[in-house]
């Protein structure tokens, strides 16, 4: 069935990842993105592929988990290495041929850009495999909170909300376009076979029903909470309490480690 | 006991695109702090306009709705008149905010701003409310109606109000589902104290009610105690309702000539009065 599709990809275990604030790790994967690019030589970038995999050990999720996230993007992959393997023209000439040629300087650019984009690929595939939808919502709107300087409050809450409620109601949507196209099929309508264009066409019926079941849903919604005592953001207080922990301390800190020695390492060599 | 809400002599009508058109026409009724009331009617009879009116949702264009001492009017006290009357509605998927049970039965606290101790004490309390606290980790799609119905339920009751109305709360659930709505509303009226209103179109369900309000075309058919309403079977019937099957039951048999007591309205009193009846002959 449609419904038991898993959103975000959270994936419940028990770690110190799983733990630690929802801000923290937004943080932090910005934080590790960005030094991703500061990495120059190998040395600093596998020195950060040591980080990450000793994250991975620490998020008790079986590494083939990650691996198969691998699988639809590996193609991207091959083709930027590929692409980088013959953009390099210095060095040491191994292959010339036509227009292709291969030098060991191409070769070794190559991977360090193909060893960039997995660790990448892995930094986000831990945020999104420990952290739930919901507190990823809440530690936005906590994060985003300092634009009230700048009277921008209410957009930060109406984000926040919009992302909760496009949360809560994907699997309702889902439920309701099933039974819309059995109720389409019941009705004659051929989904499933004919050329391309045919197929867009055939998905109008179930569509235009879907937008207009959409929009009752809103309203009936949007009654609800007012019946709540909804007025927007001002005053709100939060069900959920996000603190900064212990694990936040020392994550905090092996990040700024980990800085520093990518740093050095960048001078050194 | 007092009148938690008056409706007095209120007009309210929808814009159509064509006519306008008049569902409320000097209405007036008024419902007793702590009583549970039914109200009956066929569709177009009003009785859902009525729940929106109740809590300030759609305002009267003439007339007065005044809960508890607030007219639904006053702009300044409109999140008041929210907070002592909730309205539950007939779709539990369009009520359920959060993706968490315990978070969407907190939204409205969170609304009003309690403070995060009190928060978790009243949505736990609510949630045993409902018998819903085992669910309260629970995903709300992955629940049954009647489940979502009690937690939409309790979002309700965790904002402590004096009355709830409900709108045909058990329309879209199967058998089992009606029946823990209703015995948990009825609980809460009966525990907490809390004015029940409850629009249906259920016979049975109104049947468990201390009174029942009957609505045609936007007019108070009948009012009264439900074995008095439900006695008039004729009148409910020309406007389109039905009567709970024990005093269908009696109605046929009366018709007969055989002589039963025609107020009955549950199947244990039918039971007893057949008994009587049979062993009398005997």
């Amino acid at each position: 069935m449609l419904k038991d599709i898993t959103f975000g990809q959270y994936f419940p275990v028990d770690s110190v990842v799983h733990k630690a604030d929802p801000r923290t790790k937004i943080l932090l994967l910005i934080g590790f993105i960005i030094f991703t690019f500061v990495c120059n030589n190998f040395f600093s970038l596998v020195f950060l592929a040591t980080s990450v995999l000793a994250i991975v050990v620490l998020t008790n999720i079986p590494l083939i988990i990650y691996l198969k996230n691998f699988k639809a993007v590996l193609p991207v992959v091959i083709f930027a290495t590929v692409l980088n393997m013959f953009y390099v023209k210095t060095g040491v000439v191994l292959v010339d041929w036509w227009i292709f040629t291969i030098t060991v300087d191409g070769i070794l650019r190559a991977v360090f850009m193909a060893l960039r984009v997995v660790l990448l690929i892995m930094m986000s595939a831990i945020f999104s495999y420990t952290t739930t939808p919901t507190s990823i919502t809440n530690a936005l709107e906590s994060l985003l909170k300092p634009l009230k300087y700048i009277k921008l409050e209410s957009a930060v809450h109406v984000l926040s909300m919009a992302m909760t409620i496009t949360l809560r109601f994907i699997p309702t949507l889902i439920e309701e376009t099933e039974k819309i196209m059995n109720a389409q099929k019941a009705r004659g309508a051929d989904i499933e076979t004919g050329n391309l264009l045919k197929r867009a066409k055939a998905l109008i019926p179930i569509l235009i029903p879907l937008f207009i079941s959409s929009i009752h849903h809103a309203y009936d919604l949007a009654e609800s909470m007012e019946c709540r005592c909804y007025v927007g953001g001002v005053g709100r207080t939060k069900f959920n309490k996000m603190r900064y922990g212990t694990v936040d301390i020392i994550g905090g800190i092996c990040f700024l480690v980990i800085c520093c020695v990518i740093i050095l390492l960048n001078i050194l060599f | 006991m007092s009148n938690l809400i008056e409706v007095k002599n209120i007009v309210f009508e929808y814009e159509s695109d064509d006519a306008k058109k008049n569902v409320l026409n000097d209405f007036s009724v008024s419902f007793e702090q702590g009583s549970f009331t039914a109200v009956l009617g066929h569709n177009g009879s009003g009785k859902s306009t009525l729940a929106k009116l109740l809590n300030g949702l759609y305002k009267p264009l003439k007339g007065k709705i005044i809960v508890d001492g607030i007219d639904t009017n006053d702009p300044e006290r409109e999140i008041d008149i929210k907070r002592s009357v909730g309205v539950v509605f007939q779709n539990p998927d369009n009520q359920i905010i959060a993706t968490v049970v315990e978070e969407d039965v907190a939204f409205g606290l969170e609304n009003l701003g309690i403070p995060y101790d009190i928060m978790h004490e009243r949505v736990e309390s609510a949630l045993e409310a409902v018998g819903m606290a085992e669910y309260r980790k629970s995903s709300p799609h992955k629940l049954s109606g009647g489940q979502k119905q009690r937690v939409a339920i309790a979002g309700i009751v965790a904002m402590q109000p004096k009355c709830i109305v409900l709108d045909e709360p058990t329309s879209m659930l199967d058998p089992q589902g009606r029946k823990d709505v209703i015995s948990t509303i009825t609980k809460l009226c009966k525990e907490k104290g809390i004015t029940v209103i409850l629009i249906t179109h259920y016979m049975n369900e109104a049947a468990c009610a201390d009174r029942v309000v009957v609505m045609d075309r936007g007019k108070i058919v009948l009012d009264d105690k439900p074995n008095v309403v439900f006695s008039n079977v004729e009148l409910l019937k020309s406007i389109g309702l039905d009567v709970p099957q024990p005093t269908e039951l009696a109605y046929q048999l009366n018709r007969c000539g055989i002589e039963i007591d025609n107020t009955i309205i549950t199947v244990d009193d039918c039971v007893e009065n057949l008994k009587k009846i049979f062993l009398e002959e005997k």
